[in-house]
């Protein structure tokens, strides 16, 4: 997981696009409780998005 | 320079290996897993494209895969984040599958490849944008030394749109048009709203347009859609609820088109073929408008196509007919499978510097770069499975298997090596007499197991399709389609006229009326003698028993069902379904003479696409 972070932080260097550190802790957050509270993560039928 | 390129995890996984800039093979995971579209990690295509170059793991200097997971992730963080607090359901979807799997691909990528050899891959991986993999697989690939290339797809990374420029062994991306505005996310909108399958029904779409109007023109382009001159667009998102929710179109759009999204299992009506017709019809009008701007705007003779809009070979033909550019080349793996050939190509002359060699008539060797098996090997699968089977030299074959169409019987041809990409090519392929008009209704009830829109893809003689359609260049790859000449139409009476819906495509159009639609075209494969030259040997002795140098060529498989790949699977296809004769090879088998006992019930092993 910090491995992903600090690789993120970098992206978010090179895109200028501090801004979405928040998001990404947050989503993190959220991501992780919808994790536990799910058993398995399905894709919905519009794959293409995802 | 070795390079293995990948495209896995979303849909169609496939791997390719490009060494010193040539192309030496490319194959499709699902081909070997039997799984429609498998997303997982292409193992067994890797396996297959090392073995067809010769390498073990260890000798690959690079690994290209063929989009940016973090820019992917960067998107549906800010879409989510604009559409909030809408969308938090789909949002909840898509988090786990991200957090879980998707923003660790490097790692998963380094771990599976690991498995195959100690090394270190994280220094070896490379990663390519979505659209420039699409653009570089067309470019790249294609026999010109400079061109503008046009990519169009539903979404990669943040693009849906590009236009790039190749010279040599340069690429450059010029312009981008960006998610959530999409021409291949509109026209699947309305693949959804028709009720076929997002990402696999949009073809049925495309063979359903000839049958209506496009009366609902006005109305996509008044409210959907706003086009400019130049064919750059924006969509009314509106209109649309892939970015917030779990469906293509909202509330909004059932109301423009007067009711709700058709149920899969629902009849089809007139107003779903006049939508159909009326996509489509906007479609064209985009590329072509597109087409043509770049055109002017670089002063570009020769055109690139690729991306899955590239595979709607109506637009295509209509580009070429509409002459803003001399040549056009089209990749023929124009889908997500070829952005694993795209990415490698990308690495090999962009990354790594290797010199490009223009090739003619291209590079992608009639896009037969999947496995072959030789003589030896077939008739030990084929005596291991228990067929029954008469090998014979290569004039008994192609001269009994000519007799064998002639005589209207459906053929199952299995030769060389697999095809890359969507469409068989005469390699894995089911052939019937074009000139039949039952051949239509046969190949799709009793071998298919579906009903068709589409009429079958003529295979005709390179040096004969003049004769037979007017089409003044090449189509090796099924992607042009062009009408049939006038002087072989057959004029259809008030009654015939009068039919509605696929008992249209019953009533014979031409003289090769297996594979003439109801607006009498034809999606159009020419055969060249150096290319394919088996099946150039099989049609010019069709053509010196019967006159006519057209076959109707379908894939070798059923509805719902990978195209075969082994010979294996083309016995059981062969055994599952009402196939008169199989050719794998120079052996040829007769349904009458195989063992009942190994029939099969084929017809609902697969899910229905």
């Amino acid at each position: 997981m910090f491995k992903i972070l600090g690789e993120f932080l970098v992206f978010m260097k090179v895109r200028k696009k501090y801004w979405l550190f928040p998001i990404m802790i947050v989503t993190a957050l959220l991501g992780g409780l919808i994790l536990l509270t799910k058993g398995s993560a399905v894709a919905p039928f519009i794959y293409t998005l995802f | 320079m070795k390079v293995l390129g990948l495209s896995a995890f979303y849909h169609d996984s496939a791997a390719a290996l490009v060494v010193n800039g040539e192309i030496i093979a490319a194959a499709q995971e699902e081909r070997f897993t039997r799984k429609k579209h498998d997303a997982g990690y292409p193992r067994h295509a890797i396996d297959y494209v090392l073995s067809a170059g010769g390498l073990t793991p260890s000798d690959i200097d690079y690994v290209a895969f063929y989009e940016k997971p973090f820019l992917k992730f960067e998107r549906l963080l800010e879409t989510y984040v604009s559409m909030a607090p809408r969308g938090f359901k789909s949002f909840a979807m898509a988090l786990p599958l991200w957090m879980r799997e998707k923003l660790y691909q490097k790692d998963l990528l380094s771990t599976e490849l690991n498995a195959l050899v100690k090394a270190d891959w994280n220094a070896k991986l490379v990663f390519s944008e979505h659209h420039l993999s699409h653009a570089a697989s067309a470019f790249f690939a294609s026999p010109f030394q400079d061109a503008a290339v046009l990519t169009m797809d539903g979404v990669g990374e943040w693009a849906t749109t590009s236009l790039a420029i190749g010279h040599g062994n340069a690429l450059t991306i010029e312009r981008e048009i960006h998610f959530p505005h999409s021409l291949g996310l509109l026209y699947s909108a309305f693949t959804y709203y028709t009720g076929f399958r997002v990402n696999s029904g949009e073809y049925k779409l495309m063979g359903l347009a000839p049958y209506g109007e496009p009366k609902y023109v006005s109305q996509i382009l008044e409210n959907l859609i706003d086009v400019k001159p130049d064919g750059s667009f924006r969509l009314d998102m509106k209109y649309f609820d892939y970015c917030a929710g779990l469906t293509m179109t909202s509330q909004r759009f059932d109301h423009i088109f007067g009711g709700p999204a058709r149920n899969p299992e629902d009849p089809l009506t007139q107003r779903h073929m006049d939508l159909a017709a009326s996509v489509q019809f906007v479609l064209e009008d985009v590329v072509l408008r597109l087409a043509r701007s770049i055109a002017s705007q670089t002063g570009m003779r020769n055109l690139c196509l690729a991306g899955g809009v590239a595979l709607n070979c109506v637009a295509n033909g209509k580009v070429l007919r509409d002459g803003c550019f001399d040549k056009i080349w089209i990749q023929p793996a124009s889908g997500d499978a070829g952005g694993a050939l795209g990415a490698a190509l990308a690495a090999s002359f962009m990354h790594l510097g290797v010199p490009r060699k223009v090739v003619s008539p291209d590079s992608m060797h009639g896009s037969y770069l999947g496995p072959s098996y030789a003589d030896d090997e077939i008739e030990t699968t084929l005596h291991r499975v228990g067929a029954r089977f008469v090998k014979m030299t290569d004039a008994e074959m192609f001269a009994k298997t000519a007799d064998c169409l002639a005589a209207g019987l459906a053929i199952g041809w299995f030769q060389g090596r697999m095809e890359f990409g969507p469409r068989a090519l005469g390699n894995r392929s089911i052939l019937g007499d074009a000139r039949s008009p039952a051949m239509q209704k046969i190949l799709n009830l009793k071998i298919k197991y579906r009903e068709s829109f589409r009429p079958f893809a003529p295979a005709v003689l390179a040096e004969d399709a003049a004769d037979y359609f007017d089409l003044n260049v090449e189509s090796p790859y099924m992607l042009l389609v062009a009408p049939v000449r006038q002087e072989r139409r057959r004029p259809v009476s008030a009654e015939e006229a009068a039919l509605f819906g696929i008992e249209k495509l019953n009533v014979p159009r031409s003289d090769i009326p297996a594979v003439t639609h109801v607006d009498y075209s034809a999606r159009v494969q020419t055969v060249r003698q150096d290319t394919n030259p088996k099946l150039h040997a099989l049609l010019s002795m069709f053509k010196e028993r019967t006159g006519c140098s057209v076959l109707a060529n379908t894939s070798f498989n059923v509805r719902g069902e990978p195209i075969v790949c082994t010979p294996e699977d083309a016995f059981r296809c062969f055994m599952g379904t009402d196939l008169d004769i199989l050719v794998v090879g120079n052996c040829v088998l007769r349904k009458e003479d195989q063992d009942s006992a190994l029939a099969i019930n084929y017809k609902n092993q697969f899910e229905l696409d």
